[in-house]
C-alpha cells in the first residue's frame, strides 16, 4: 500500500535506532539510561487537582487557546522563573511540546524556506520541517564548544532562504545550554538576516550551576523569538501531554487558527492540573533538580574515573559522551553495552550524523541504579582495553 | 561546601558513602568528612537512623501516642518537665504543642500492657502533669515519609525514549 504514502510524507526519515529498541524492548533486567523523561512520580498535588477536575465536570471543550486561567499563569510563571514579560494573548496551550513544534513550523514555513537546526538534536525537528515543506539545514555542534552555537557556525549556515533556526539549550541530547553572553554573538546575526529564533525551553528549570537565560530575554530579538516550554520535564508530567508556545500576538493568532481546527484544545481536566502545577509546583522543581544535579555529577564523576573524558553538562539530565576511545561506533557500542552488561543507552548517531562516536546517557534513574549501571560501563571498559 | 546541599544529600539515604557523595557533590572526600565532623558537632545533624517495619518480624512492638496536660513550673516552665519525660528510653518522640495538651510523646513498647504501665507508673505521677490521653496505633501506613507498603514503586516508562 505504500503507493498510496505521499513523496512528503516518505521523506520524513525513519527512525535511526528502531532495532535497538527492539532490542531493549524483549530484554530481561536491564537498567536503562535511554530514557528521555524523568523517574520522579508526577507530584501527588498535581495529579489530585486533575482528578478533582474530572468530578467537577472539567471534561468540556475549553477556549482553544487554553484556559484563561491558565495562560495568565503561564504568564506569571514565565515573569517570575526566567524575567519574561508576556500577555496572554502571547500564549498559546498545546498537546506537549511536541505539538507546538508541529504547529510552529506549519505556521510560519513555505514551500522551500530553510530551518537551521543544530545537531545533534532532538528527534522531532526534522520531520516536522519535512511536513510543513520546509529543507532542514544543520549546523554540526562541538563537543569542545560544549555544544554550543557559535557565531560562525550560525553565518556559515544562513542562506538568502533561511526563515529561521531552532534552537533547544539545555539541550536533549547533549545536556549544553547558553548563556547571555553567548547569545550576545549572535544578535545582529539574526535580526542583520531577519531570521526568526524558535527556542524549545522545555528543559529550562533542569539548568545548573547557573540560572537559566531564554534569549527572548533580548528585547532586541524578542518579536522574532518564539519560545516552546511545557510541563514534562519540569514536573514530571510528560504522560500528560500538555506544553505551550509564548510569541508576538501576530504569530499565536496565525498558530492558534490552524490549533483551533486540528486540536480543538487541549484536554480540559489536564489543563486544570497543569494550573496546579504552575500555582503550587516551584517546590517540586527545586526538589527534583538538586536531585538531578547530584545525580549528574555523580555519573560526570564516574565516566571521568573511567577514563571517558567528558565535561560536566550544565542542563537537562543527559550526559553525552565520547566512546571513539572502545574503538566501536555508537550503534555497536550501545548494542554491547546492553547484550554483554544489560544497560542501555542511546547511539549518539540517533541525533544526527555527528552524534556519531558518542552515546547519550540519561541519568534520571535512581542513585543505586546509576551505580550498579556505571559499575557495568566500567567493567566494559576494562574488558575492551585489549582492543585499544 | 554549601551545607544544604550536603545535608539533603544524606537526608534520605544515610548510607551514602563519602566517595558517593564526593562525586555527587563535586567536592573533595575531606572536605565533606570534616563538614560532617562539623554538623554532627554542633547537632544539625542528630543522628543515623534505620526506618524498620517491625511488624514484618517477630518481634513484639507496639507504638503509642499520648497526649500529656502539663501546668508549667514556677522556674523552669516546661523544659524540665518535658526533660523528665524524655529521659525514660522508651520516648522516641516528643513535642511541646500548641492546642489542647501541652506535649506530645510517642513511645514504642513491647505490649499494650508494657505501655499502660509506662504510662500510669512513670508519666502520669511526674510532678507538673495533670492529664493524659494514650492513642494505641493500629497500623503503620508511612513513616519518615517512607510508604511501608507502596505498591506504586515500578517504573512503567517505556524503555527507550529519545
Amino acid at each position: 500500500m505504500s503507493q498510496y504514502v505521499s513523496k512528503r510524507a516518505k521523506k520524513v526519515p525513519l527512525s535511526g535506532i528502531g532495532k535497538f529498541c527492539e532490542l531493549a524492548a524483549k530484554m530481561d533486567d536491564i537498567i536503562s539510561l535511554a530514557i528521555g523523561e524523568p523517574d520522579f512520580d508526577t507530584p501527588w498535588h498535581i495529579r489530585d487537582e486533575t482528578i478533582y477536575a474530572i468530578k467537577k465536570n472539567k471534561t468540556h471543550y475549553l477556549e482553544s487557546r487554553g484556559l484563561l486561567s491558565l495562560r495568565k499563569e503561564i504568564c506569571n510563571y514565565q515573569r517570575r522563573r526566567f524575567n519574561l514579560e508576556y500577555g496572554v494573548e502571547n500564549v498559546l496551550v498545546t498537546v506537549g511540546a511536541s505539538e507546538a513544534v508541529d504547529l510552529v513550523f506549519r505556521t510560519i514555513l513555505d514551500e522551500g524556506d530553510e530551518v537551521i537546526i543544530l545537531e545533534p538534536c532532538y528527534v522531532a525537528y526534522t520531520p516536522a520541517i519535512i511536513m510543513a515543506g520546509g529543507v532542514v539545514k544543520t549546523i554540526d555542534l562541538k563537543a569542545e564548544e560544549e555544544f554550543k552555537l557559535k557565531r560562525e557556525a550560525l553565518i556559515n549556515a544562513v542562506t538568502p532562504k533561511t526563515k529561521a533556526v531552532l534552537i533547544n539549550y539545555p539541550s536533549n541530547p547533549t545536556g549544553g545550554i547558553m548563556t547571555k553572553e553567548d547569545y550576545d554573538e549572535l544578535i545582529d546575526v539574526i535580526v542583520d538576516n531577519d531570521l526568526l529564533v524558535i527556542t524549545d525551553e522545555i528543559y529550562a528549570e533542569l539548568t545548573y550551576d547557573v540560572k537559566h537565560y531564554s534569549i527572548a530575554q533580548d528585547e532586541r530579538v524578542k518579536d522574532r523569538v518564539i519560545l516552546i516550554s511545557g510541563f514534562s520535564k519540569a514536573y514530571a508530567m510528560t504522560g500528560f501531554r500538555i506544553g505551550y508556545i509564548m510569541a508576538h500576538s501576530e504569530l499565536i493568532t496565525a498558530m492558534a487558527n490552524i490549533h483551533e481546527y486540528t486540536i480543538m484544545c487541549p484536554s480540559s481536566f489536564v489543563e486544570y492540573g497543569a494550573l496546579e502545577a504552575l500555582r503550587r509546583g516551584d517546590d517540586d522543581i527545586e526538589a527534583m533538580k538538586l536531585e538531578f544535579e547530584r545525580r549528574r555529577n555523580y555519573v560526570v564523576g564516574r565516566l571521568n574515573e573511567i577514563g571517558l573524558k567528558c565535561h560536566m553538562p550544565k542542563g537537562a539530565f543527559y550526559v553525552f559522551f565520547n566512546i571513539t576511545s572502545s574503538g566501536l561506533s555508537s550503534d555497536d557500542y550501545a548494542i554491547k553495552l546492553i547484550t554483554d552488561y544489560k544497560v542501555a543507552v542511546v547511539p549518539g548517531n540517533a541525533f544526527g550524523k555527528c552524534g556519531e562516536g558518542f552515546v547519550r546517557i540519561s541519568y534520571a534513574s535512581s542513585m543505586d541504579e546509576l551505580k550498579e549501571a556505571l559499575n557495568r560501563i566500567e567493567r566494559m571498559y576494562n574488558d575492551t582495553k585489549e582492543c585499544r | 561546601m554549601n551545607d544544604i546541599k550536603l545535608l539533603k544529600a544524606i537526608e534520605n539515604n544515610a548510607r551514602t558513602s563519602l566517595k558517593e557523595l564526593s562525586l555527587m557533590l563535586n567536592e573533595s572526600e575531606e572536605d565533606i568528612s570534616k563538614a560532617l565532623y562539623r554538623l554532627e558537632e554542633d547537632k544539625t545533624i542528630c543522628g543515623f537512623h534505620t526506618v524498620i517495619n517491625y511488624d514484618k518480624t517477630s518481634v513484639e512492638n507496639v507504638t503509642a501516642l499520648i497526649e500529656v496536660g502539663a501546668t508549667p513550673r514556677r522556674d523552669t516552665g516546661y523544659d524540665s518537665i518535658a526533660e523528665e519525660i524524655y529521659k525514660f528510653p522508651e520516648v522516641s518522640t516528643m513535642y511541646l504543642m500548641s492546642g489542647k495538651s501541652e506535649f506530645i510523646v510517642i513511645i514504642r513498647g513491647k505490649t499494650m500492657k508494657e505501655v499502660s504501665d509506662f504510662v500510669s507508673r512513670k508519666l502520669a505521677v511526674i510532678e507538673g502533669v495533670n492529664r493524659t490521653e494514650t492513642y494505641f496505633v493500629l497500623k503503620q501506613y508511612k513513616v519518615e515519609g517512607i510508604v511501608l507498603e507502596d505498591e506504586e514503586t515500578e517504573d512503567n516508562r517505556l524503555r527507550v525514549k529519545l
